[in-house]
């Protein structure tokens, strides 16, 4: 079975939809701006070094007659030197160059592009020591997420003042639009990186400490992310989106991601024992049923997410069944094994989980 | 008279021939033909780790290709990286300065010459047991950077990080010891008249470059040690879940990473300020701005290594200056940059293939420069960080600034080492396709990075609009590897039918176009009196002339096709470059071949850990140190020269026993490479010492033994002390009774370095902290087992042949490692047992 991934959302850091992606965008087009008319300036300046017409006749200083003792152009300082009467006028003019477009010019354009990094850097950050225990309670009215990186995916916790409104997902954040957001970033195993390129840039997830990122995006949309440090054989697949809608839209999801599963097809009561008595419920938790993995992702609103495998497959029935049937096709090295099954226990899984709406 | 002349001649050219017979090869220690076989060797990686980089640009030529699996494919970009960051460039570089150095310098050989074949000998192996484990389908695969916990044993299991990090740890061998032959050779062995300020300016590159190689692997080298032992799972710096910390590997990691790019750069620096010079016929502009902009990039490069680390989380309040450092290093680039242009504005360029493959580098270096600045830029680099903006950046500062530059330099010096001419319309196709290839390759990579593609994947989706750009990259790609297969083509049609090159085919100004191509064995038969910073452009002659310095004059009619009965080489004033003394250099050796050999079976035991191959290998390695200081009967002959000629007054001395002996100035450097590993260690015992994380610190350590041990240190370094007075001042000391004293001391050091770690009753698996008390006390310990070691042979010179100068040389040496070793353990003591009363 062949599936050909594709990506679900957009990943240019040159299309921003927060303010922070905005900010690195505006300091990005002021340093493409300067830098392209710097580089096409030294490189006229090369070429009119080059081409530029000279004197006829003047044999080049290399070619001058040598003197046993090299006396001519030699001073005491071992060179030829500005005290040295026979040192040519375009060695000064030179010198001065140097000094000109090497040392001042440059001083002052870097001086003025780190003023502007350090205020796009404000802009991005958040203030130092801001976060410093992943699972501590939000403060009044900030929303808070706790995203914890594993091998190869993520996993997403929202926190929440009240115990028991915190809920779990995977691979998929849903924000408010126009709300700031903290993302606490841990790491479950290996150093990982989390990046949203169209709402904010990158920042790692490193075992034994808590690292966070404001995220805001000022339109609704869906914005695709991506692991963005090597971290082991399906790096490349472990990706995410970022959904962004408004207020009311995501209320709502929010509410129906804390209930437990539901279902509503009697028919399907079956399907449940099914994927009960597999292996599944090792690694995967369904809140409401006995399955509690903690290895794998929480599947009890699976049907309700964008994607499978961590971004890498859009989520529709086709791809749940080629997914459950060999991720190891799909995503080699990926720590979610074959399960061998038979094509009604697979149909009655695929069945049940694409009910988890 | 003439006759006698004529012998003297011809034994003086048979004392430099090359060794022959069957074995010749293994025991040549010539400089020259060791650098053919370097470049060879370290080509050969570039064209290997090319040929990897083309399989993974066909993996990525369209979107979730299967031409690889993902697996294959790490090991892809990780052997990319490590082969052309540590086979290639650096070996390669050294490799170029190996053969060029002398000959830049006027003199005979490098100081070091059994350094210069250890050192390739190791590389070689170091390379080839990397390589070994495509053998065993164990590739490495944790990235050139190789970050933990990735590479712990916990996610990486295999083989494959300890084939990493051990072959790796050989390389780095090899080149701190080519760094320590560049530095003494630079400073010390040099043509009379060449003060330091008319040192050619690849000379002046190497020597920083050294330095910067000294004080960059060596904290590489501890690190690897630290990975390997957390790997064993013996120690746990980098363990989170013991207190040890993930990031300090990154600290660790940067701090020689970020200045490996200037040691790769400054040599293109010499490189390509030789070939601007040569080729637009007048000296490059303002030589001292060029030295200082060397000097201040090698200072700056030591402090920018956390912009490697922005996305890390680190306190943003350091942000500001990390990213104004890797800001103000384009400075003197910008000096480089148009100081090229201006000696070319103001010269007369000849376009000849150098000159092209220079011009093509600084223009290509020029734009990564730029996107330099922009990724120092703290917030762009959030999102630029670790995508294919990063590699394109890296690539058109890597290949612009330093493979651009190396090509130059073939094409320039290739004609000397062969003494054929290079074809010059097939090095202008080679020029074209590799500039054009190389931006159609990687220009659109900037492009890929900003609209979301990151570093190291195997695949991307489609749809996300990058499979145009990746298509570009690959044809790309394709073309570069064409016009670098064009220049074997060149090489090869070269050597079979080129023009015969001459003495002088670029009309260059310095001292090598003045000898044969290739140069004679013995390299200056008569050695040139330089008086200008251009020789062969201001000077009608190299011989003295009248108004000479007389000790120049005698100096060279000392050495004129002399000695004849062994290698002997001029040595200098450092800054002055007024004759000093004679160095006898070593004719032969089968020694760093065999020391290689044991090396490498020590370094395969470590991987296999059985104890018969450990046995071989410390037996093997044992044998070949005391085979490599056992006296060499040349220098016996030089020295019974030395006495009959009674130290008249004209004569220059042999530069033996004392402070003006090339061994003294390169145990300085030793000395240099102690501090900075101590350094290392102490960084990693205070960075561990502020985790944030809750460590179950232990109590501060008992100061009971550790008091016995600072006396003893202090006790060591009295004796030390007197070994220094009686060698300076004593003349009939036999030295017996200090070095007795001194090597009692270090034993017993030795031996309390093992109560001092039990007294701490820590248990380093157990604790990051505990781990990095592990590392400074093993350190002192270790230091001071290999101070006893260098006393034995000190020991036994005193013993056996008090008088003989050599033997006095090696108490010198002693002493400085004997001091160091002092200082290092109350270094040591101090941090492990008075901090932590101190700091509470």
């Amino acid at each position: 079975m062949m599936l050909q991934p594709i990506a679900v959302g957009g990943q240019s850091a040159l299309s921003p939809s927060g303010p922070a992606a905005q900010a690195i965008g505006d300091l990005w087009n002021f340093m493409l701006v300067s830098g392209a008319v710097i580089t096409v300036a030294v490189l006229a300046a090369m070429a009119w070094a080059l081409f530029h017409r000279r004197a006829a006749g003047q044999p080049a200083e290399a070619d001058r007659e040598a003197d046993p003792r090299g006396e001519a152009v030699n001073n005491e300082r071992g060179g030829r030197g500005r005290e040295n009467p026979g040192c040519p006028r375009d060695q000064r003019q030179g010198a001065r160059i140097m000094v000109g477009a090497g040392i001042v010019f440059p001083t002052i354009v870097l001086g003025v592009v780190l003023v502007f990094t350090l205020r796009a850097y404000a802009a991005v950050s958040l203030p130092a020591g801001t976060v410093t225990t992943a699972d501590a309670p939000p403060a009044p009215g900030e929303l808070a997420i706790k995203v914890t990186g594993r091998q190869y995916w993520w996993e997403v916790e929202y926190l929440d003042r009240e115990p028991s409104r915190v809920f779990e997902t995977a691979n998929e954040i849903r924000i408010p639009v126009g709300r700031t957001v903290t993302v606490r970033l841990v790491s479950a195993d290996v150093i990982h990186s989390f990046w949203v390129p169209e709402l904010q840039g990158k920042m790692d997830l490193v075992p034994g400490r808590v690292n966070a990122l404001a995220l805001h995006a000022s339109k609704p949309g869906v914005f695709r992310g991506q692991c963005a440090e090597f971290c082991g054989v399906q790096h490349t697949k472990m990706a995410f989106v970022v959904v962004a809608e408004p207020a009311a839209q995501y209320d709502a999801w929010a509410a129906r991601q804390r209930e437990s599963r539901r279902v509503r097809d009697p028919r399907l009561a079956g399907d449940e024992a099914t994927f009960l008595a597999s292996g599944c419920p090792l690694c995967h938790a369904v809140r409401g049923t006995p399955a509690r993995g903690e290895l794998g992702p929480d599947l009890t609103h699976l049907a309700s997410r964008l994607t499978l495998a961590a971004g890498t497959l859009p989520n529709s029935t086709g791809h749940l069944y080629g997914w459950i049937a060999n991720p190891q096709a799909i995503k080699p090295g990926s720590k979610m094994p074959a399960v061998p099954m038979t094509a009604p226990e697979l149909h009655a899984i695929a069945r049940y989980l694409a009910s988890l709406q | 008279m003439r006759e006698s002349r004529e012998k003297q001649q011809r034994a003086f050219e048979a004392t430099w021939d090359a060794p022959k017979g069957p074995f010749g090869v293994f025991r040549t220690i010539d400089n020259m033909p060791i650098a053919v076989r370097y470049m060879v060797t370290s080509f050969a990686f570039f064209l290997i780790g090319g040929i990897l980089a083309l399989v993974m640009r066909l993996q990525l030529s369209r979107p979730d290709a299967g031409v690889v699996d993902p697996e294959t494919y790490n090991q892809l970009f990780t052997m990319h990286g490590t082969t052309m960051m540590f086979l290639f460039v650096i070996p390669f570089l050294e490799a170029f300065a190996n053969y060029v150095i002398p000959l830049l310098n006027g003199t005979r050989d490098l100081p070091f010459p059994r350094l210069t074949a250890l050192s390739y000998w190791t590389y070689l192996f170091g390379g080839i047991y990397i390589y070994s484990s495509f053998l065993f389908g164990v590739a490495p695969d944790g990235g050139w950077f190789a970050y933990v916990p990735l590479t712990l044993k916990e996610f990486s299991p295999g083989p494959g990080i300890d084939f990493w990090d051990i072959g790796l740890s050989v390389a780095e061998v090899a080149a701190i010891g080519a760094a320590a032959e560049m530095i003494v050779g630079i400073l010390r062995m040099r043509a009379p008249g060449m003060s330091l300020n008319r040192l050619p300016l690849f000379c002046w590159a190497l020597l920083i470059t050294s330095g910067m190689i000294v004080f960059a692997f060596t904290p590489l080298i501890v690190g690897t040690a630290m990975l390997e032992l957390d790997r064993k799972e013996l120690t746990r710096f980098f363990d989170a879940g013991y207190g040890g910390d993930p990031l300090l590997w990154q600290h660790i990691f940067w701090v020689f990473g970020h200045p490996e790019v200037y040691i790769m750069f400054l040599p293109a620096v010499g490189i390509l300020s030789h070939v601007v010079q040569t080729f637009s016929r007048r000296p490059v502009m303002s030589y001292t701005f060029m030295v200082l902009a060397m000097i201040a990039t090698a200072f700056l490069g030591f402090g920018l290594w956390v912009h490697h680390m922005y996305a890390t989380g680190l306190s943003p309040t350091g942000m500001g200056f990390f990213a104004a450092a890797s800001m103000a290093v384009s400075i003197p680039s910008a000096i480089q940059v148009f100081g090229w242009i201006t000696t070319l504005w103001a010269g007369r360029p000849v376009w000849r293939t150098p000159l092209l493959f220079g011009i093509g580098g600084i223009v290509i270096f020029i734009v990564g420069g730029v996107t330099g600045v922009m990724v120092a830029a703290v917030p762009f680099d959030l999102q630029a960080h670790d995508t294919y903006f990063i590699v394109a950046h890296l690539h058109y500062v890597l290949i612009g600034g330093v493979i651009f530059p190396i090509f130059a330099g073939l094409y320039y010096w290739v004609p000397k080492f062969s003494g054929k001419l290079m074809g010059e319309r097939l090095g202008r196709w080679n020029f074209g396709l590799m500039f054009v290839g190389f931006n159609v390759a990687f220009f659109p990579m900037h492009l890929s990075g900003l609209n979301g593609m990151p570093r190291r994947v195997y695949a991307y989706p489609a749809g996300m609009g990058l499979e145009l750009y990746n298509l570009i990259s690959t044809i790309g790609a394709f073309v570069f590897a064409l016009g670098v297969l064009l220049f074997l083509v060149n090489v090869y049609r070269s050597l079979r039918s080129g023009e015969e090159a001459g003495n002088d085919p670029w009309r260059g100004d310095s001292l090598e176009w003045s000898q044969t191509s290739p140069p004679p064995n013995a390299q200056f038969a008569v050695i040139p009196v330089v008086r200008s910073r251009h020789p062969l452009w201001d000077q009608s002659t190299l011989l003295p002339v009248e108004g000479d310095d007389p000790a120049v004059v005698a100096a060279v009619r000392q050495l004129d096709h002399a000695p004849a009965h062994w290698r002997g080489s001029l040595i200098v004033g450092t800054l002055d470059g007024r004759p000093l003394a004679i160095a006898h250099l070593p004719r032969e050796s089968r020694w760093p071949f065999i020391m290689s050999v044991g090396l490498t079976i020590l370094f395969i035991s470590a991987l296999v850990e059985i104890r018969w191959v450990v046995l071989l290998g410390v037996a093997v390695t044992g044998a070949a140190i005391v085979g490599w200081f056992w006296p060499v009967d040349t220098e016996t002959t030089a020295i019974d020269e030395q006495r009959v000629s009674g130290g008249s007054e004209v004569r220059l001395p042999l530069a033996v026993g004392d402070r003006s002996a090339n061994g003294y100035w390169g145990t300085c450097v030793l000395v240099a490479i102690i501090a900075t590993a101590l350094a290392t260690f102490l960084s990693a015992y205070f960075y561990l010492g502020n985790d944030p994380s809750p460590v179950p610190r232990a109590e501060a350590p008992p100061l009971g033994i550790a008091l016995l041990t600072a006396i003893v240190a202090g006790f060591s370094g009295a004796a030390t002390r007197w070994l220094t007075h009686q060698i300076d001042h004593v003349a009939s000391s036999t030295r017996r009774w200090p070095l007795g004293m001194l090597f009692t001391s270090v034993i017993a050091l030795v031996l309390l370095s093992v109560a001092v770690w039990r007294d701490t009753s820590l248990d380093a698996t157990a604790s990051g902290y505990a781990s990095s008390v592990l590392g400074l006390v093993g350190f002192a310990g270790t230091l001071s087992a290999a101070c006893a070691g260098m006393l034995v042979a000190a020991l036994a010179w005193a013993w056996r042949a008090p008088r003989d100068p050599r033997g006095r040389g090696v108490a010198l040496n002693c002493s400085l490692i004997a001091y160091a070793n002092v200082a290092v353990w109350l270094v040591v003591l101090a941090t492990v047992h008075l901090w932590p009363r101190v700091a509470g």
